[in-house]
């Protein structure tokens, strides 16, 4: 079985938050959490079903005791603070390089026309696709790795600041202008308030992004990490062991997703619901 | 004596792919200090064109715009814009839109709030000082945008349809409003309308443009005294007035054939 690279793709376009559920009727908000627990209770039901009728899939309670057997001996602690360190370091220092390029390319026609033919080409490719070049260029330490993570933030996250920046309204400029705010202020106090909300989704996206390059490239090459255990449980077949990675990457996407949309909330709180 | 604001023969062109649009063409105005000056005509007769030039927004490509017998170089606090589509910053209270001019001139915590709630209250929005913009309705963001402009002590007020996207009712109480807020506070005010009953009932003087090229057509002179009541807006006069605005502005006789 060769290694599933497919599953990473470029990064999807900034999805539309979750708006106006606030709106809706506290019933109907309860109706939904009742469906959702439902939903899972009845698909873990269903995997226990298939997995005690012949399907060779360990059944919930093996895949507990994997999980338990597998903190027991500090394994699992340590694969998830080396994906985690690796994901963390890269989508931040992703971030905080795509914000201020981000910043200049929508602000100074010259930084635009340096910077935007490199990014349009490299959100082209998937950044796991650089992964053999990086490794052969960086070796095969941290730094690639962190390095492709970084990319595939970077990119998402860029392309977003550079979209908030351009489309600040002008009148709101203007209107800061009128009042005598020079390009200092009205940077401070009007593009870069007005651009928030594009650049949380864009390092929403890149979070996802960032997430999605890691367990791929921890599979390619990594000497611990949720993706690493996966691959080294496939060459012994030990499917619990996937399980658990599985689930365990799939919380902790997650709770991050989660942790950005709770900013998200909390900093463009101001923005008309339409 | 000098006027506040002089335009003196000034023309603005857009390029238009390979010819040029003339927005406006011999443009001349003067307008005496504290005067309230209305203009009204036509869409796309360049009236906010004009307004844009005064405050600093554009520059004229021949002729001169002076304030104070100075030459309008890009924009400055001395001139306050309201603009027609409210502009408040969405992320900011109400306080800290009407404060945004004060803390960019420097002033201290106290002093901002001060002056901000004092306009604040003009405007008659004391209970949603703390409120966000997207939780007001189009006139009191209007009525937030008239405070924030007020606040930071403007000689000149420069109104771009202010009102046009409010509904009748709502326009009739804040013309009302506006007119007690300028005699209160005395502005030179050009205020842009395309409502006749609103160029009439404000003005010390209506300024009626035509389009193709923009250009003045007529300046007629609104004698009626201040305070303008509801009784002023039945008055004869007014009807008399209104009717000439009218006539000027719905049937302007065929354009000069300068221009396009
Ligand atoms: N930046 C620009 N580039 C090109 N053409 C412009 C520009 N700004 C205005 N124009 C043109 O100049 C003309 C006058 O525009 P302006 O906005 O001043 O009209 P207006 O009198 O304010 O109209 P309205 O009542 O509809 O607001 C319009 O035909 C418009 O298309
Ligand atoms: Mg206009």
């Amino acid at each position: 079985m060769s290694v599933p690279t497919s599953q990473v793709e470029a990064p999807a376009p900034p999805a539309a938050s979750p708006r106006g559920a606030t709106r809706r009727t506290r019933s109907r908000r309860s109706t939904l959490v009742v469906l959702n627990a439902v939903s899972i209770v009845g698909g873990i039901a269903c995997w226990w079903v298939l997995a005690l009728n012949g399907f060779q899939f360990p059944t919930p309670p093996e895949v507990v005791a994997k999980a338990v057997q597998l903190a027991g001996n500090g394994t699992l602690q340590e694969d998830v603070l080396a994906s985690l360190s690796r994901v963390l370091a890269g989508f931040l220092i992703g971030s905080a390089a795509a914000i201020p390029v981000g910043f200049l390319m929508g602000w100074y026609t010259t930084a635009r026309g340096l910077f935007e033919p490199w990014i349009q080409f490299f959100r082209t490719i998937p950044p796991l696709a650089l992964l053999p070049l990086v490794l052969v260029l960086l070796g095969i330490g941290e730094v690639p790795k962190v390095f492709v993570i970084f990319l595939a933030a970077f990119l998402a996250c860029v392309i977003s600041t550079y979209q908030g920046v351009v489309s600040v309204d002008r009148t709101l400029i203007n209107a800061a202008r009128v009042l005598g705010a020079k390009d200092a202020t009205i940077f401070a106090k009007v593009v870069v308030p007005a651009s928030t909300p594009f650049i949380l989704v864009g390092m929403r996206v890149g979070l996802g992004s960032a997430w999605a390059t890691l367990v791929a490239a921890e599979l390619l090459a990594a000497p611990a990490g949720l993706g690493y255990r996966m691959q080294q449980a496939q060459l012994y077949y030990d499917l619990a062991t996937i399980f658990v990675s599985i689930v365990v990457i799939g919380v902790l996407g997650l709770v991050m997703d989660r942790l950005l949309l709770f900013a998200e909330t909390r900093l463009t709180g101001w923005q008309e619901r339409r | 004596m000098t006027a506040k604001i002089s335009v003196q023969d000034v023309r603005k062109t857009f390029p238009l792919k390979n010819e040029e649009f003339v927005a406006l063409d011999g443009v001349s105005l003067d307008i005496a200090d504290n005067e309230f000056v209305t203009v009204v005509g036509p869409s796309g007769c360049g009236k906010s064109t004009l307004m844009n030039v005064l405050a600093g927004l554009e520059t004229p490509t021949s002729g001169r715009a002076l304030v104070d017998g100075e030459d309008v170089v890009g924009p400055g606090p001395e001139r306050g814009v309201i603009f027609q589509q409210y502009a408040l910053f969405p992320w900011l209270t109400v306080r800290k839109n009407v404060e945004f001019g004060l803390k960019v001139a420097g002033l201290g915590a106290a002093e901002r709030r001060e002056r901000a709630d004092y306009f604040i209250r003009i405007v008659g929005l004391e209970q949603f000082a703390d409120a966000l913009p997207k939780m007001l309705s189009g006139g009191m963001k209007q009525r937030c945008a008239i405070a924030r402009a007020y606040a930071v002590n403007p000689s000149i007020l420069l109104m771009d349809e202010p009102f046009g996207a409010l509904d009748a009712l709502t326009r009739v109480t804040l013309q009302e409003q506006l007119l007690e807020t300028w005699s209160r506070e005395k502005r030179t005010v050009l205020f842009i309308t395309h409502d006749v009953d609103e160029a009439v009932f404000l003005a010390n003087r209506v300024v009626v443009m035509a389009a193709r090229p923009g250009r003045i057509y007529d300046v007629i002179d609104v004698d009626l005294p201040y305070p303008r009541t509801e009784e002023a807006r039945l008055s004869p006069e007014f009807a008399q007035l209104r009717n000439r605005v009218w006539t000027s502005v719905y049937h302007q006789a065929p354009g000069i054939a300068a221009g396009r």
